[in-house]
């Protein structure tokens, strides 16, 4: 705005300090997107010209034998199906229940919702730490199933203190009073006029739910020792980190050399691949995230 | 509604603050006819509340396995009080001091780095016009944040890996070849904290382009009346009306101090970097749930979360008194 407004008469010493703004912005923007570019390049160059450290910016010798490699991979199926199970159920969990406690906690009327404030806030501030909660977890019974993957996490403190922020500032006490005395129960008064008021903080709260289930692999490494109920997270981290590929995926090539440069190729294929469903979306969600985030910033 | 008016006006001088129900029977104000009347809402909290209690609750009763010989078959509550015993050995240990120093360094090393790098992005890109240019710094740099830690992870691995990565062939242009950097451990901070600062630094810098666009634009115009330089600008204006932020996010990282990410740097570690990558929460991670030593772990993690409580408050005293901004 002020840059605008200013524009005609800057003095030398603005247009150099300026001149150094452009500069930082820049490389700011090149070294953010070149490491990226550099792995999308590299997942559609040919296994040689990778492992001989050819690729810098641009693909060499164009091929698409890693992302082949990828989807006749079945473990990363199997992660992929699970991963979207846990974020769709996991996060549809999460924001049913962040309503449900963030709405009651917001309201002026509701008896008794300081003593619950009081024992939110706490668990923000001091926990049982790791091997307690794994106890807590490992005594339900839960150890080594789906539902590890979405009770122990069904709620985020920090998002109710959100969700409460929104709903004490845009929706009036005048509006639940004027319910009320229509006979409006509140829990219908909650499903017919809270939700629908709300869209905003619900679609922000979603995806940051479903952002956080998708990246997710410390519940998985702690909780789950069946392969066949792995998410995506810990199958990514097997091939990608601890580089132990099942040599029974690279079936289809005979030449032992020819799979050690696919085994390279392969990582950087299934990093585009991993991150897809994300970066896809996040173009379209990028500026409710902004909103989450001032929303956020509101002292609650 | 004739009626319901009438009770609206007589009542409200009475009770100033209480909703227009509470007003229609001045009578009814005890306690329990107030939950019963909001016994739906009572209702909808139940099952949040459950949460908390299992997942939150009983996990910090639990913490009493910190003083006692856990022992799987009698369970937390049948096993033998043994005191400060498994605090007295963590303290005695030998690598005691190393792990709380990787710990507090790698935390204040990334506070240093990755505490004022977002105000410097928000300032600069709030010098610059709204257009194609600011839009794409802003999208590039947000984009980082929702790559997962696992590949995150990856993404440093691959651009440091030995004569292959982007990172490596840089350093290879400038005579230092063949490098595992992974693997050296005087690196491994330093990994991590720029990394960190890559990944979050335009994300973090939203909540302060926010307060930015949010200040009076007439103390721009009086400044530009004074004839104020855009360096003057920003150390008068820009600067002063990101304080109340900034320190409530400084509070807050502070106080997660002892916190640091497992994630990340369990995933980066490997055998030859452990002097410096091992830290309170991974170690408590591999004695407790890969080593078995439940009691010792806990031990472990209450120290760490009694620090974390004591470094919060205090940081939060300190803001009240200097800056008036603090969380409560």
């Amino acid at each position: 705005m002020k840059s605008t407004s200013s524009h005609i008469q800057e003095s030398k010493s603005d247009r150099v300090f300026m001149f150094f703004v452009y500069v930082f912005l820049t490389f700011v923007l090149l070294v953010v997107a070149i490491p990226l570019l550099y792995i999308l390049s590299s997942s559609i160059s040919s296994p040689q010209a990778v492992v001989t450290g050819k690729v810098w910016l641009f693909p060499v010798d164009f091929t698409l034998d890693g992302y082949k490699a990828v989807f006749r991979n079945s473990q990363i199926g199997i992660g992929f199906m699970n991963s979207f199970f846990y974020t769709i159920v996991g996060t549809l969990i999460n924001v049913l229940l962040t309503i449900m406690i963030a709405y009651p906690l917001a309201r002026k009327t509701f008896y008794g919702r300081n003593v619950f404030m009081v024992m939110l806030v706490i668990t923000m501030m001091f926990e049982g730490g790791l091997i307690p909660f794994y106890l807590v977890v490992k005594n339900l019974h839960l150890l080594d199933t789906r539902w590890a993957m979405i009770l122990p996490g069904a709620l985020a403190v920090f998002q109710v203190i959100i969700a409460r922020t929104f709903f004490q500032t845009s929706i009036p006490d005048e509006l639940s009073e004027a319910a009320e005395l229509d006979g409006c129960s509140d829990i219908r008064f909650i499903i017919s006029i809270v939700l629908p008021l709300s869209k905003p903080v619900i679609a922000v709260m979603t995806l940051m739910y479903a952002v956080g289930h998708w990246n997710a692999y410390f519940d998985a490494l702690i909780f789950l020792r069946s392969p066949d109920l792995f998410p995506l997270q810990i199958i990514l981290r097997n091939i990608l980190i601890l580089s132990s590929v099942d040599p029974s995926m690279m079936a289809n090539v005979d030449q032992v050399q020819a799979q050690q440069g696919l085994r390279e190729l392969l990582k950087y294929s299934l990093i585009v691949v991993a991150s897809a469903p994300i970066l896809i979306i996040y173009p379209f969600v990028q500026r409710h995230f902004v909103k989450g985030v001032m929303i956020g910033s509101l002292k609650g | 509604m004739p009626s319901l008016n009438k009770k609206l006006h007589t009542d409200s001088p009475m009770h100033g603050g209480i909703s227009a129900l509470t007003q229609t029977s001045a009578v009814r104000t005890s306690p329990w006819k107030k939950i019963r009347r909001h016994w739906q809402l009572y209702l909808v909290i139940l099952l949040p509340l459950l949460y908390l209690i299992i997942f939150k609750y009983i996990p910090m009763a639990g913490i009493v396995i910190a003083f006692k010989d856990y022992n799987v078959i009698k369970g937390i509550w049948g096993s033998h009080w043994v005191g400060l015993k498994y605090f007295e050995q963590f303290f005695g240990s030998p690598n005691f001091w190393l792990y709380i120093k990787n710990t507090l360094g790698i935390s204040f090393y990334g506070l240093l780095v990755g505490f004022p790098a977002p105000i410097i992005l928000a300032l600069a890109l709030n010098e610059i016009r709204n257009g194609l240019f600011k839009k794409s710094v802003q999208m590039v740099s947000y984009a980082p944040y929702f790559i997962s830690t696992v590949i995150m992870v990856s993404i440093i691995i691959v651009n440091l890996s030995p004569n292959v990565g982007m990172v490596s062939k840089l350093f290879g242009m400038l005579g230092v070849e063949n490098t595992n950097f992974m693997g050296i451990p005087g690196l491994f901070k330093s990994i991590y904290v720029w990394s960190d600062v890559w990944q979050h630094t335009g994300y973090g810098a939203i909540i302060y382009i926010a307060a930015l666009s949010g200040v009076n634009p007439e103390l721009y115009e009086s400044a530009k009346v004074d004839g104020a330089s855009r360096i003057q600008k920003i150390l008068n204006i820009d600067i002063p009306s990101l304080i109340p932020v900034s320190v409530i996010l400084l509070i807050l990282n502070l106080g997660n101090i002892m916190k640091l990410g497992f994630e990340k740097i369990y995933l980066m570690q490997n055998p030859l970097n452990l002097s410096t990558s091992e830290v309170i929460s991974t170690y408590v991670y591999k004695v407790g749930l890969l080593g078995s030593s439940f009691s010792f772990s806990a031990a472990i993690g209450f120290f760490n979360s009694i620090i974390n409580l004591i470094l919060l408050i205090s940081v939060n005293y300190i803001a009240r008194k200097l800056s008036n901004n603090s969380l409560w």
